[in-house]
């Protein structure tokens, strides 16, 4: 043997891997390739032109915004649910458990149609909203309202795991060494938490900037004030601008991509970090 | 370093691809004539690929087909199966591979886009058929709640201050082009020509305020969600949201003028020539010609072309003026380009800022 092989306690590596390449690239690479390509028929004044527009910018504006709003809200209240279903033991905690994958599992066009008739003007809960002088179907609300919904599961069940791993004992340690219940967490579980945290809420804020079924339904769909920039790629199919539709695609793609590279950046960081200061 | 567990692990893969390609092939390629059992009794399958608000009237005139077609073929079983979606969804499923062997969409526009767009249809698919190929006509109306509290009787009224408006995108809804068309069509009358069509146009667009993606989600959205006081609508649709439980709260406004919404329908000359289904395929286009067909049609809320049928439904359609895109915008492909593609009149509209 010329090669110095190394042995892999596990059998099979290199068949594994040759098959997870083959998987990896006819299901995303080809597709992703494919795009670029398509988008790149137009040259690149053209390309400007279509991700450019005032349109595109303000639905970009839109669906990032309304993305990031809902990323936020599930960054604080997803750690919540996750904490309670850990932490605590009471009836129905399965259940709830249960319900928090809902928002996988559903149809999102089921979810969209079910939002807007409870915040339409004639819902169960949008006649009082109104009443209370607020619109939130038809409006940007509306719009971070489902992405709310369809992106919750991303933060509680990044969390989940991470606390289930994370024993009490370290809590009731932090407390008999004279740390208060707001140091205990600002100190010791936040901080072990925040990676994950960071995960769920990256994946939150990509899958809401494509999503399309859930949001066309309450967005009301108004160009430059409700029109998510998913609406402006099938507008544009439908007028046959199969290189128009690609370029705002590709945009899409870009940020979730540079979204989940910087958190991932900032989450190498955080981990760093703290090994430094644990050392 | 092969143990027989990779080579187990390695078959297994295979199989499990191979067996995936068979499921494709099967689940792609569906000869559409397969004979049978018997010698004589064939199989046939039939997709009519239509746009949003038909598929009540298919239903009804699919089921009336397949009779007509098994008094004079006995032999045949024939199964029709429709589908609906935005008509430039649907043209553009059926360009990406959707196999139609008939196309019944909402404007023109699209069935040329087929042509266009690797040559599934001739150019002049139009000539085909009487009528520009448009079995049936239908025209835009106003929807309003009981009642009409906003007091709307013409195109006007839906450029006033106050006056919620429902209406689709007409980037993505055919039926929303219409809508769009015909707006501009009774202000260029009445506005002196472009410049006065499109400021009250914008006026009318400033006044939406939902922007659904298809006519039926628009009929939705006012219907049952109610949103807005009135619904730019196909007349079939309006007299649809009418006819359903909670239809009582409505009325039809018809318009002074409108236009004239012909439909079109088509073979799609590529699919029935593969699939050997071009025979059933232009019977089933004439029967929507006949006498059966129109009354069909006409019960379903279009507007029949044939006389006699027409003079028998005249009180279910309110005689009003209509202008054609053929007349007052010189055919589709130019309407399309001025207003609807991108920077087109539509897109200026909301570029001017709100």
């Amino acid at each position: 043997m010329s090669l110095r092989r190394r042995r892999h306690a596990l059998p099979g590596f290199g068949l594994t891997l040759g098959l997870s390449l083959a998987y990896l690239a006819l299901i995303v690479l080809i597709p992703l390739a494919a795009l670029a390509l398509k988008s790149a028929t137009i040259g690149p004044l053209a390309f400007w032109a279509a991700v450019s527009s005032p349109r595109a910018l303000a639905a970009y504006r839109v669906t990032f915004g309304c993305a990031a709003i809902a990323g936020l809200i599930n960054l604080v209240l997803g750690p919540l649910l996750a904490w309670v279903l850990v932490r605590y033991r009471f009836p129905g905690r399965k259940l709830i458990d249960a319900l928090v994958d809902l928002p996988f599992a559903l149809p999102t066009a089921v979810a969209g149609i079910t939002l807007t008739a409870l915040y339409a003007s004639n819902g169960w809960l949008g006649r009082w909203i109104e009443a209370a002088g607020w619109k939130i179907a038809y409006t940007p609300a509306g719009i971070t309202i489902a992405l709310t919904f369809v992106s919750l599961p991303f933060l509680v069940r990044s969390v989940q795991p991470v606390l289930e791993q994370l024993e009490p004992d370290i809590e009731e340690a932090a407390a008999t060494l004279g740390a208060g219940r707001l140091a205990t967490l600002a100190k010791v579980i936040l901080p072990t938490l925040w990676p994950a945290i960071l995960t769920g809420f990256a994946l939150a804020f990509a899958r809401a900037v494509g999503e399309y079924g859930s949001v066309i339904f309450i967005a009301g769909n108004l160009p430059m004030v409700s029109e998510i920039a998913p609406l402006l790629i099938v507008a544009k199919l439908d007028a046959f601008d199969y290189a128009g539709a690609t370029a705002i695609a590709v945009v899409l793609l870009l940020a979730s991509f540079v979204a989940l590279f910087l958190i991932n950046v900032l989450q190498l960081w955080t981990v760093r970090r703290r090994s430094a200061e644990a050392r | 370093m092969k143990s027989p567990r990779t080579w187990l692990i390695g078959v297994l893969v295979a199989g499990v691809l191979s067996g995936l390609a068979g499921l494709l092939s099967a689940m792609t390629a569906k000869p559409a004539v397969a004979p049978a059992a018997s010698p004589e009794a064939t199989e046939i399958e039939l997709l009519n690929v239509s746009y949003d608000p038909t598929r009540e009237f298919y239903k009804d005139f699919n089921e009336a087909f397949a009779k007509h077609w098994k008094e004079s073929h006995p032999d045949d079983n024939l199964a029709i199966e429709q589908s609906h979606g935005g008509s430039g969804k649907q043209a553009r499923a059926v360009i990406d591979g959707l196999e139609a062997d008939i196309v019944t969409l909402a404007l023109a526009y699209d069935i040329d886009a087929l042509a266009a767009h690797g040559g599934l249809v001739p150019n002049d698919w139009q000539k085909r058929l009487p009528d520009n190929a448009a079995p049936y006509t239908s025209t835009i109306v106003f929807l309003v709640r009981k009642g009409n509290p906003k007091a709307i009787r013409d195109w006007d009224d839906l450029a006033k201050p106050g006056v919620g408006v429902i209406t689709p995108n007409p980037k993505t809804s055919g039926g929303a082009r219409w809508n769009y068309l015909a707006a501009w069509g009774f202000a260029a009358k009445k506005y002196g020509g472009d410049a006065g069509a499109k400021d009250f146009v914008a006026k009318v667009y400033r006044n939406v305020l939902v922007l659904d993606t298809g006519a039926r989600g628009a009929t939705t959205t006012f219907v049952e969600r109610g949103q807005g006081d009135v619904l730019i609508a196909w007349e079939n649709e309006a007299l649809l949201a009418l006819g359903e439980a909670g239809g009582k709260g409505f009325e039809i406004v018809a318009p002074s003028i409108s236009i004239l919404a012909e439909p079109p329908v088509s073979v799609v000359d590529k699919v029935v020539d593969r699939r050997g289904t071009r025979k059933v395929a232009e019977a089933y286009l004439r029967y929507l010609y006949s006498p059966e067909g129109q009354e069909i049609a006409a019960k379903d809320g279009y507007r029949p072309r044939d006389a006699n049928v027409a003079a028998k439904y005249a009180g279910k359609f309110p005689r009003l003026a209509m202008f054609t895109v053929d007349d007052t915008f010189g055919g589709w492909q130019k309407a399309q380009a001025t207003h609807f593609a991108d920077g087109g009149t539509f897109d200026q509209i909301y570029a001017s800022g709100r």
